[in-house]
């Protein structure tokens, strides 16, 4: 039906694993932007420690949470950040005669998903070693920072597209337009982490748990269908 | 009980898609319009002097400031109904482009933008008076502050381009992801969020169906029609400034 289909043989998965195949590859050679990242939560991590010993101690489980999610929420918009920005436009002209966009955004969500939850699972580790450990269920807390993780990967994705559309100053523009849009799912995960937190029964998060899921979907969804757009410019 | 809520949800559902498309229609108008505009002005006169007039039934809490009702929540309905038409505006742009549809589109939302500032400062006029603060950190306020922010992050979007084309399909792509992404969850947040004072919330008395008297019913509905008339109206009158310009520019 599509021409498209009939200019890739390749299947849209084996395309997808190739991407994220060379994404990883081409971030494993650029070390420097890696590192750079976990500098970055280390050091704000550091900070907080800095900050919150003038006071004596660690601080009130509230501020415990607040802070967390500060900062891996920064941590994730530099992250993803880098996506889109860092290839040429000379270089997305070749991705273009060569795979699907469904195919690019799919494996950018993806890889954008698991980098993030590599950090956020770093970052809360260095973040328990500095600042002590409130935490009374882990299992919830931990699976909630994983949905979080996801959750920042695909509404960024998109954005990160569409800033580094708008050239120039394309970082100021990511925070501008992700910020107000991840207010929502902040919010139901600060909900759910604090329950973790504070160890209520699992029942009591469910309801924001479910709608995390779903705001997942919605969002790559209209990832999916909207990216082809903004590729064909 | 159920059947009335399915049979309520089913007319939102009709009324959603008929202002939609009625919208666009009134918007997009070359006649003057004399009718509907000549409706508008009396169906507000009217609705803001009955609204002031009417005796209403006297409610713990809210008493006579339930009179907000017919100012505060029709600017809501029609703040959405506008930014509905500019989502549609903005699907159509995407599949067949042109700079028509990318100034209705954008026009649309800089309606929506000041329904929901006035819908801001009467609620939180309200808010003094009823509770004391002109500001509280309710799901519902934080809500309206998100949809505020986001759009006001649309409009920077659309500064920050040079080619034209490009800014048109960008911000249609961002418009349409915003709305499908955050606007939803403003209404099944404050839902999902346990307590809270916002009326027809928890047990707070206000605007939930069982409080509108019949009376009151018959100010409200005038009134949510009227503003939204009224919203579009404003997009009709200043998408036609923007055409104009659009064509001075040209010659």
């Amino acid at each position: 039906m599509r021409p498209e289909t009939e200019l890739h043989p390749v299947p849209l998965l084996r395309e997808i694993s190739t991407l994220l195949a060379k994404d990883f590859r081409l971030e494993w050679r650029q070390r420097a932007a890696l590192g750079g990242l976990l500098l970055y939560v280390g050091s704000t991590v550091f900070v907080c420690f800095l900050s919150f010993s003038l006071r004596g101690g660690t601080p009130p489980p509230p501020a415990w949470n607040a802070l967390l999610w500060v900062i891996l929420l920064f941590a994730a918009i530099n992250a993803v950040a880098k996506g889109f920005m860092q290839e040429s436009p000379g270089q997305r002209l070749y991705y273009y005669t060569l795979v699907r966009p469904q195919a690019i955004i799919l494996a950018k969500m993806l890889y954008n998903a698991l980098l993030l939850a590599v950090v956020a699972l770093l970052g809360l580790f260095l973040y328990t070693v500095f600042l002590g450990n409130p935490i009374q269920d882990a299992p919830l807390f931990v699976a909630n920072l994983l949905l979080g993780a996801v959750g920042f990967a695909t509404t960024l994705t998109l954005v990160s597209g569409i800033a580094a559309k708008a050239g120039g100053n394309s970082a100021t523009l990511m925070a501008v337009l992700g910020f107000p849009l991840m207010v929502p799912m902040l919010l139901l995960l600060i909900k759910v982490s604090k329950n973790a937190l504070d160890g209520l029964d699992w029942s009591v998060s469910q309801s924001a748990v479910l709608t995390l899921v779903a705001l997942n979907m919605i969002v790559a969804a209209t990832s999916y269908v909207l990216f082809p757009f903004l590729w064909r410019g | 009980m159920t059947t009335a809520r399915i049979i309520g949800s089913l007319l939102g559902v009709v009324f959603t898609v008929l202002g939609v498309w009625g919208g666009q229609r009134l918007i997009e108008q070359r006649t003057p319009g004399l009718v509907w505009k000549t409706l508008t002005v009396l169906l507000l006169i009217a609705a803001s002097a009955v609204g002031i007039l009417v005796p209403v039934p006297p409610l713990p809490i809210v008493n006579e400031s339930i009179r907000n009702l017919f100012f505060h929540v029709p600017m809501w309905f029609s703040m959405i109904t506008v930014l509905l038409v500019s989502v549609w505006y903005s699907i159509l742009y995407l599949r067949a482009p042109s700079t028509r549809l990318d100034v209705l589109a954008h026009e649309s939302v800089k309606t929506g933008i000041v329904l929901g500032l006035l819908g801001l400062a009467t609620g939180s006029m309200w808010a003094r008076f009823t509770w004391g603060a002109w500001w509280t950190p309710d799901p519902r306020l934080n809500g309206a502050a998100v949809a505020m922010l986001i759009y006001g992050a649309y409009l920077v979007l659309r500064g920050s381009f040079r080619d034209e084309q490009q800014r048109a399909r960008v911000s249609a792509i961002y418009n349409i992801f915003a709305f499908a992404a955050a606007i939803p969850l403003l209404f099944v947040l404050p839902r999902l969020s346990g307590p809270s004072l916002h009326p027809g919330q928890t047990g707070n008395p206000g605007f939930s169906q069982y409080d509108l008297d019949n009376t009151m019913r018959m100010v409200f509905y005038p009134a949510v029609i009227g503003w939204i008339l009224f919203a579009f109206w404003l997009t009709q009158v200043s998408s036609r400034f923007a055409f104009l310009k659009l064509q001075h520019d040209e010659n």
